[in-house]
């Protein structure tokens, strides 16, 4: 049977603005899936997110829905978790909003270890404003403000959320989808900070400009350029070094924000 | 008018032997995705938007409805494959 | 006033006004000289259920408190001039989104880090127009302990009811300054909430203006699922460029605060036979201009004084009215002339304006105002 995404989705509000073969869209379908098979309450879920891409997701799903300031999505969700910590909280940002503009709040949600998840779409470029670098583009690629090859070096979702601190961390990417939504499904369901990385494609102003191929090419390459962190054992280290690995990095057991000031809450009304 | 009623009428439904496709022509963005992904060649793009020309071999993998970025496919099938 | 008496510091008293209002949530960072705003809501709040939570940095304080405003709770946050500079693209976001909240700023000396210890009055401007593109500016300027704890009670008030944010400037002399005050009984002040829906979720409009010009505004998790977004958006909250809808949306925004000076305004006007000489004064200058206006009488000079309690909108009429009494006017405030401008574009040069200014961290003393009255009495 077809996935019902009708019942998700607010309507009159498709088709979305994103390009065509952006791979946004597969992210939203995945994370709508994963909302689907936790049986989150659409009353009590707030989708939050910041400015670009990705950030106009949440306008066209039928959920509290909150499209914030650039890089903020985190640190406005940390209010309205903390504020309701009964409400599920969910977190939609793209690599530039969430680790450059956002960097900050994404390390201090992951410390915090607070019940959120945060599904960066990860597309390696910054779209809305026309394809400048950001801090997920790989050294020496093109983008239209490094003509001549991108001189930083790309941050590791991956390993940033898991030394700031967050207790569910994934990597998936958009030619896995079904997975992709296995593992939002489980960060819903994790208690505390969950981090998904979701590789997904840029094909109008990354893939373009450093000849990528088309958009289903852009997603074919995550057929052959990534492996699970399982299968990747099997591999030779070199092998190894090819490849990006997905997967499930982190899956922590350690208290949850709220739920430790719940506890301050406690103490202070006895004293 | 709901979106449900605004989508029916705007599909375009191919069917054979139980097995149904939907293509919403107004969402699809020609992108060509579905096309390249399907195992059976099921489907081409005509006129800019997908187009259902070989419904028979459909295996109903659902490859295309899940990784369509757009919402303009849906796949109902004989029931032999679970959602997703 | 009946109620309790302590002998509290200015932002002892703005936080224990909070927490009369019905604020239960605060999201902050430590600055200098507001610090014990934060350090007072850190204990009391859990107490009473509410929240409190130390952000990792100015602009992230902003947010958590509109998010926590957006789920239905009375937020507040404080800050000094630094971090009243990273709040404001989140103010401005308050400001469209029409979320309710209330933002402390002890105004410190200088630009940049300036006199993180020293008291000054130069964010006053900054309180009016800091966020960029238009946008309603509401700021109450207390003089006194008490009057912090009223005025910040008035401040949550005004922004349930408005649904904007407010600004409270107070400065580091009555951030840290103690006096007596007295905390009402419960019920004495009255205290304001926010217009909420009571049509069924499915005929909600978030930003419906037809029954009035501030539309009910729903709780996050409440049943009413609302989309939220800074974009200039139509009725139904989502985003629209169309300058049909555009141009009145922003003017309803104006029009909140300039269709509700009656519960806005609040001003101070006394004045006297024969005044020849008018004070313009607001916080802790204000207090020197009282001592100023004394000691001039005592030398026989008889001197008007409007005290600006809500600072902006601005109180032009009775500025009016002293400027067409008064030859000159004297505005004494903590920085280079701000307000200053502003009681001249009102009085359209009915009277001659003269400053009276300091920004070297030392208070506007009694001596220098009264100075500035016997040159142009």
């Amino acid at each position: 049977m077809a996935f019902d995404y009708d019942k998700y989705m607010r309507p009159g509000k498709l088709p979305h603005i994103w390009c065509p073969g952006c791979a946004h869209g597969i992210v939203m379908k995945s994370i709508i899936r994963a909302i689907d098979r936790v049986g989150l309450d659409k009353d009590r879920t707030v989708i939050v997110s910041g400015i670009g891409c990705a950030s106009r997701m949440p306008g066209y799903v039928d959920f509290n829905t909150l499209h914030t300031t650039h890089g903020r999505s985190l640190a406005f969700a940390t209010g309205v978790k903390l504020a309701d910590p009964s409400l599920n909280v969910i977190c939609v940002a793209g690599d530039g909003d969430a680790l450059a503009i956002g960097g900050n709040h994404f390390i201090h949600a992951c410390r915090r270890n607070i019940d959120i998840t945060m599904v960066v779409f990860n597309n390696n470029i910054y779209g809305m404003t026309g394809g400048q670098f950001s801090p997920t583009t790989p050294h020496g690629k093109l983008a239209s403000t490094t003509p001549y090859g991108n001189p930083d070096y790309a941050f590791d979702v991956v390993e940033l959320s898991m030394g700031a601190g967050a207790t569910y961390v994934s990597r998936g990417t958009v030619y896995h989808a079904v997975p992709l939504e296995r593992q939002i499904a489980d960060g819903i369901t994790h208690k505390g900070m969950s981090v998904i990385d979701a590789l997904c494609t840029c094909p109008t102003t990354y893939g373009r400009r450093n000849k990528l191929g088309s958009a289903t090419d852009m997603i074919l390459w995550f057929k052959d350029n990534t492996v699970g962190i399982k299968a990747a054992e099997r591999l030779s280290p070199e092998e190894r070094a090819e490849k990006i690995l997905t997967g499930v990095f982190r899956q922590d057991i350690k208290p949850e924000y709220c739920e430790e000031y719940q506890k301050i809450i406690d103490m202070a009304k006895g004293a | 008018m709901s979106t449900v009623q605004a989508r029916k009428e705007e599909t375009v439904v191919s069917e054979k032997e139980g097995r149904k496709i939907t293509v919403i022509p107004r969402y699809c963005k020609g992108c060509e995705i579905c096309v390249a992904l399907c195992p059976k060649s099921v489907l081409e793009i005509r006129e800019f938007k997908v187009y259902v020309a070989r419904i028979e071999d459909c295996n109903e993998c659902l490859l295309c409805e899940i990784r369509c970025p757009d919402f303009a496919i849906e796949v109902e099938g004989k029931g032999k494959k679970g959602k997703s | 006033m009946s109620g309790k008496e302590v002998f509290y510091q200015g932002n002892e008293a703005c936080a224990e006004g909070a927490l009369y209002a019905g604020c239960r949530f605060f999201g902050g960072y430590p600055i200098t000289p507001s610090t014990e705003v934060a350090e007072f809501l850190s204990r009391r709040l859990p107490r009473v259920g509410g929240a409190f939570i130390q952000m990792e940095d100015e602009i992230a304080a902003m947010a958590s408190i509109i998010g926590a405003s957006l789920v239905g709770k009375k937020s507040l946050t404080a800050t000094s001039g630094p971090g009243m500079s990273l709040k404001l693209e989140n103010i401005g976001f308050a400001c469209i989104t029409e979320v309710p909240c209330v933002i402390v700023n002890v105004m410190r000396g200088g630009p940049s880090t300036g006199l993180p210890t020293g008291p000054g009055q130069s964010d006053v401007m900054q309180a009016k127009w800091g966020t960029h593109g238009d946008h309603p500016a509401i700021a109450l300027a207390p003089a006194s302990v008490q009057e912090i704890f009223n005025e910040t009670v008035r401040a949550f008030n005004i922004s349930e009811r408005l649904r904007t944010p407010v600004i409270l400037l107070t400065d580091e002399i009555i951030g840290h300054m103690r006096e007596k005050i007295t905390i009402p009984e419960k019920g004495e002040l009255e205290i304001w909430d926010r217009p909420r829906p009571d049509c069924p979720p499915e005929e909600y409009l978030p930003y419906d203006t037809s029954k009035g010009i501030i539309p009910p505004m729903a709780d996050f998790g409440s049943g009413y699922r609302w989309h939220v977004t800074g974009l200039n958006h139509d009725a139904s909250g989502f985003p629209t460029n169309k300058p049909s809808l555009v141009q009145p949306e922003e003017e309803r925004l104006m029009a909140k605060v300039t269709e509700n000076l009656d519960i806005i305004e609040k001003y101070e006007h006394l004045t006297k036979d024969g005044a020849k000489v008018g004070i313009v004064a607001y916080g802790s200058s204000a207090r020197s201009a009282n001592a100023a206006i004394r000691l001039a009488l005592e030398e026989g000079i008889p001197v008007d004084f409007i005290r600006p309690i809500t600072l902006w909108p601005y109180p032009s009429q009775p500025t009016i009215e002293m400027a067409e009494k008064v030859d000159t006017i004297v505005v004494p405030e903590m920085n280079l002339g701000q307000m200053i401008d502003e009681v001249q574009r009102c009085i359209e040069g009915r009277a001659k304006v003269v400053g009276v200014n300091r920004v070297d961290g030392d208070p506007i003393t009694p001596e220098n105002i009264l100075e500035k009255i016997r040159e142009v009495a």
